[in-house]
């Protein structure tokens, strides 16, 4: 081995020249040496590799009979709910548990079979340069040059021109066309909802079907309830409206609450949008006796005392307050509709 | 043994530790006591004999009338359900300050919890104490119990009434064993952070539909399989996570080995 030869030329290879002693060059020390596996040099261990990788792809053929037959013998039919899913969850767990036994066999035996019984001698083999020669890389330019000439592009300007005028409008109109479909654009629905001026807090009609009206005495200090405009249920894209206008109407003490918060309530009775101004989550926990509200997705904790103001959390506006009012006939109902989004921030909201 | 000890290296050995953890946890969580009955007759001995037991254990909070004082409610119209509710679960006579009342083991007789309600519920009317009829879940809907639930309770106590948190340490406990009666009267009379739920917001029947919807919970087996506690997507994440990341990391290093 050759050691620090370079001494004395100070425009040489620092790492070849450092007193540390080493080489000039380390050798390519090739291939360590080749250990064979069990298999290999004991055929009694082959005769075991082979039986486990047979016993896997095995286990792979017993998972698919218990597919097929989970899947004719085990019936999902039932005279209740109950046991309709008590049977749905006997059918997916066998059936789960065949596929993965079938998958997973054959998966394994494969893996198993390559790593103890297939060749696993290393192999060299070297990268050639990919370059072609010059002279065939002139040749390739030349045909090149030769088909486009003939083609006469250049010389035929109408029909380069006619080409461009069709393939423009194909490749750029559809996607605008498909990207324009995707829509409508949402217009003002983010900044709207359903409830209007005089329109009755009902409950829930999933709940209660005859969507009972609210008076103020159905209502104990304390009560909360989950409303929604009346006749919602009847709306074009009823979810999407019912998503923008629940709300939650709570009754507390009127000398709980503040000036601001005041203003919208009928006797104590205050009504909030039910959606996080953060994220849009239900803000329904209702603490009664510090009157605070939380919303369950990231603790935005809203305070009734103080018009919903945030006291902790991610949220940065209050909840809005629907000012609220009674009818003729005694029941509760908007007195003006929100007067600002109700919900998440949005792009023009801010 | 050895045998065990030996393969504690294996790939597979931590989501062994995991699954079998896991599995010994749910199974011991699966214990639940069952509840008790209720009487609802009051006499003037019965006000007299509660009075007695107001004053001695209730009077140094909630005043000698029950006219309550600085952070202490009055009592004054709560009626015979808060009492049952309050005294029945052990929460009052508070044990100590905290956040919220825990639910503990009642330390009086069924028979001095009534004497008690029946004093303040002769202060002034309010809530009673639900008859067996208004907590027959034979009666009620659970259907429409799962629906009402979920618009109404399961915000705070979890879809199947498994409890969650609250803000600053409060709680929405778990339902799991709890008496109907109970249940009847905390939606009527709206215990601690609870709001109330009169017959107006929720009719008597729909309690009824609740108070079914909730045995059906902790009676029928999860359709979804193994429950995991009912939680949501923290244990069920848990288990994917330790399990199922676990047998793939065990499956890339079984494949990256070469074959001895």
């Amino acid at each position: 081995m050759s050691i620090d030869q370079s001494h004395g030329h100070p425009g040489s290879d620092v790492a070849t020249t450092s007193e540390g002693g080493l080489p000039e060059r380390f050798e390519n020390p090739g291939l360590e040496p080749h250990r064979h596996r069990m298999a290999d040099v004991d055929p009694k261990a082959a005769k075991r590799a082979e039986r486990q990788v047979a016993a896997l792809f095995g286990l792979s053929t017993l998972g698919t009979i218990l597919l097929i037959v989970a899947y004719y013998a085990v019936s999902i039919e039932g005279d209740s709910w109950a046991e309709i899913a008590r049977q749905l969850r006997i059918s997916t767990t066998l059936l789960g548990v065949g596929l993965a036994l079938a998958t997973f066999g054959i998966g394994a035996g494969a893996v198993h079979w390559a790593k103890t019984l297939m060749p696993d001698e290393e192999r060299i083999e070297l990268r050639h340069p990919m370059r072609g020669t010059d002279e065939d890389r002139e040749d390739a330019l030349a045909i090149l040059r030769e088909g486009s000439a003939e083609a006469g592009v250049g010389r035929r300007p109408l029909i380069r021109n006619s080409l461009l005028a069709a393939l423009v409008p194909l490749t750029v109109g559809p996607p605008i066309v498909l990207l324009r479909d995707t829509g409508p654009l949402p217009g003002n629905d983010l900044s709207t909802t359903f409830w209007k001026q005089g329109m009755a807090l009902v409950h829930d009609p999933i709940t209660d079907e005859t969507g009972r009206k609210i008076k103020p005495e159905d209502l104990t200090i304390g009560s909360v309830v989950h409303v929604l405009p009346e006749g919602i249920q009847d709306a074009e894209h009823e979810l999407d409206e019912i998503a923008k206008a629940a709300v939650l109407l709570i009754r507390l003490n009127p000398d709980d609450l503040d000036e601001t918060s005041r203003a919208g309530s009928y006797e104590g009775i205050v009504a909030y949008s039910k959606i996080c101004t953060h994220m849009g989550c239900p803000v329904a926990l209702y603490e009664q006796q510090t009157h605070h509200l939380l919303c369950p997705c990231h603790q935005s904790t809203f305070d009734l005392k103080q018009n919903c103001k945030v006291i902790f959390g991610p949220a940065k506006r209050p909840l809005p307050q629907l000012a609220i009012t009674v009818d003729d006939a005694g029941y509760l109902v908007a007195k003006s509709p929100f007067t600002e989004a109700a919900g998440p921030s949005f792009w023009e909201r801010g | 043994m050895t045998a065990l000890a030996a393969r504690r290296r294996h790939p597979l050995a931590a989501a062994a530790i995991v699954l079998l953890g896991l599995l010994v946890t749910g199974v011991a969580y699966a214990a639940v006591t069952p509840g008790r009955a209720q009487a609802t007759t009051a006499s003037a001995d019965d006000v007299a004999a509660g009075k007695k037991l107001f004053l001695a254990n209730c009077s140094t909070c909630h005043g000698l009338n029950a006219e309550g004082r600085n952070e202490f409610p009055s009592l004054i119209g709560v009626g015979a359900a808060a009492v049952d509710f309050q005294v029945g679960t052990g929460r009052m006579p508070l044990q100590a300050t905290g956040p919220q009342a825990p639910k503990v083991v009642n330390k009086f007789s069924d028979e001095e919890v009534r004497q008690l309600a029946a004093y303040v519920a002769s202060l002034a009317p309010g809530p009673a104490v639900p008859s067996a009829e208004d907590v027959d879940a034979s009666k009620g809907d659970v259907s429409n119990g799962s629906l009402i639930f979920r618009t109404n309770c399961a915000m705070c106590h979890n879809f199947n009434g498994k409890g969650g948190a609250l803000t600053r340490g409060k709680y929405a406990p778990n339902l799991e064993g709890v008496t109907p009666t109970h249940v009847y009267e905390a939606m009527v009379t709206g215990p601690q952070s609870m709001p109330v739920f009169n017959d107006s917001t929720i009719t008597p029947q729909e309690k009824r539909d609740i108070i079914a919807y909730l045995q059906a919970v902790e009676t029928d087996t999860p359709p979804g399989g193994v429950s995991l506690g009912s939680i949501g997507p923290v244990s069920e994440g848990l288990v994917a996570w330790a399990v199922g990341l676990s047998l793939l990391v065990g499956c890339a290093v079984w494949l990256g080995a070469k074959a001895s």
